[in-house]
């Protein structure tokens, strides 16, 4: 089961992601990137039914730059949450995506912010949240560690202290991890934290 | 999996001389796990009428959504905010227009009407009116709220004495229950002012 992650530092947001591919018992691949940037200051860490998870975020992430091409501005951080639950909320009743999904990013006048967003389009701003099986790691641990204002070497030795935590406690633990973060000079990928390197391909 | 029991709530409203009170809890929980301790359950529509909604936290803010719509359409046309009881016909008819795939929630309307007479009802999720003179109670606390607010409620009581009674009964009441809690929120509503505070209860 996918874990996501995010918290919310000094003037920075950071969301962690597991990165494996599973269908049933066999893992397809170690390297899935399931965090996707949605323009120059937001990200969306997903978890969730496979195709669901990459249809959508692909479709916010679409309709974002939409929004930016024809009103010459981009979305804040809150539009984007918002707009992503009505989204959900519209195909709920109809045909659902069973995608959780982190939102985070940065805006100049209010600083960074993370939207938790679950699949059946409940909406709440929070400074740290969590799904999967990995989020009752997460949580616990953010609740004893966490500040407010933490420093990114602070955030990352958290997330690091998570993704043991999640290595070590959950019996179907995934292997690798990817951390990305978003502050004021952008959304990047940040680091992969990796104990299985896929095999690489033959070259022909 | 009841889903009235998913996210988790309480609400509570009374009615006191020439004012009255509403009061929430502030958790927001999948199941058994606590997501946020700082969800608003209870909104203003206008200055002198307030609803809250309890249940499916996703169902709540997405009635919310088409009630403000709705209510601000009135306010264009009528040049006038709505009374408490065409809002509280509006909604329930709005819940049953959805009668065979209803919003999983149950509000509690409370406002002042014609010459600052206080107004308080609830209705079920289908939108079947319950009007009281008293108070009136929803979320998965209710059964602990009727004991509470039977045994505190007295009427006539000024806005101090309806504060501090519902506060009792609102935080007496989620103690027993699980699923809400994590602090209180209530505004107590008179002609000339509205009185937010937040209570401090255990957090569990």
């Amino acid at each position: 089961m996918e874990s996501v992650f995010g918290l919310v530092g000094k003037d920075f947001a950071i969301v962690a992601a597991d990165s494996s591919a599973v269908h049933s018992i066999l893992v397809h691949k170690t390297n899935e990137d399931k965090i996707m940037i949605l323009d120059s200051h937001k990200l969306m860490g997903a978890s969730g039914e496979t195709g669901d998870r990459a249809q959508f975020t692909e479709y916010i992430q679409k309709n974002v730059a939409l929004y930016q091409f024809r009103n010459g501005i981009p979305l804040t951080t809150a539009a984007a949450a918002n707009f992503t639950r009505g989204e959900l909320a519209t195909a709920l009743r109809k045909n659902p995506y069973m995608v959780n999904i982190i939102m985070a990013g940065y805006d100049k006048d209010i600083g960074p912010s993370i939207y938790f967003i679950d699949y059946i389009a409940s909406l709440h701003k929070l400074d740290k949240a969590a799904f999967g099986y990995g989020s009752y790691f997460a949580l616990s641990m953010m609740d004893r560690h966490y500040r407010k204002d933490m420093i990114v070497e602070e955030a990352i030795d958290l997330v690091d202290k998570i993704i043991m935590e999640i290595r070590s406690r959950l019996v179907v633990a995934p292997p690798n991890f990817v951390i990305k973060i978003v502050d004021k000079d952008g959304a990047r990928e940040y680091a992969w934290r990796e104990s299985i390197k896929d095999a690489p391909v033959p070259g022909v | 999996m009841q889903i009235f029991e998913y996210n988790g709530s309480a609400l509570v409203a009374m009615v006191g001389k020439n004012c009255f009170a509403i009061a929430s809890d502030r958790r927001l929980g999948v199941q058994l796990q606590t997501i946020a301790t700082d969800f608003q359950k209870i909104y203003k529509i206008h200055e002198k009428l307030f609803i809250g909604l309890s249940g499916l936290a996703t169902d709540a803010q997405t009635l919310y959504q088409r009630l403000v719509f709705r209510h601000k359409l009135y306010q264009l046309r009528e040049e006038r905010d709505m009374k408490p009881e065409t809002f509280a016909s509006l909604v329930s008819a709005i819940l049953y227009e959805k009668r065979f795939g209803p919003y999983f929630c149950q509000p509690v309307i409370a406002g002042l009407g014609d010459e600052d007479k206080p107004f308080i009802c609830t209705m079920d999720s289908i939108g079947a009116k319950e009007l009281a003179k008293d108070f009136v109670v929803a979320g998965t606390a209710s059964e602990s709220l009727y004991g509470a607010c039977e045994s505190m409620f007295k009427p006539d009581m000024d806005a101090e004495e309806l504060f501090e009674t519902i506060s009792q009964a609102l935080l007496s009441s989620v103690d027993r229950d699980c699923l809400s809690g994590w602090g209180g929120h209530v505004y107590v509503v008179t002609p000339t002012e509205v009185t937010e505070r937040i209570l401090k209860g255990r957090m569990d």
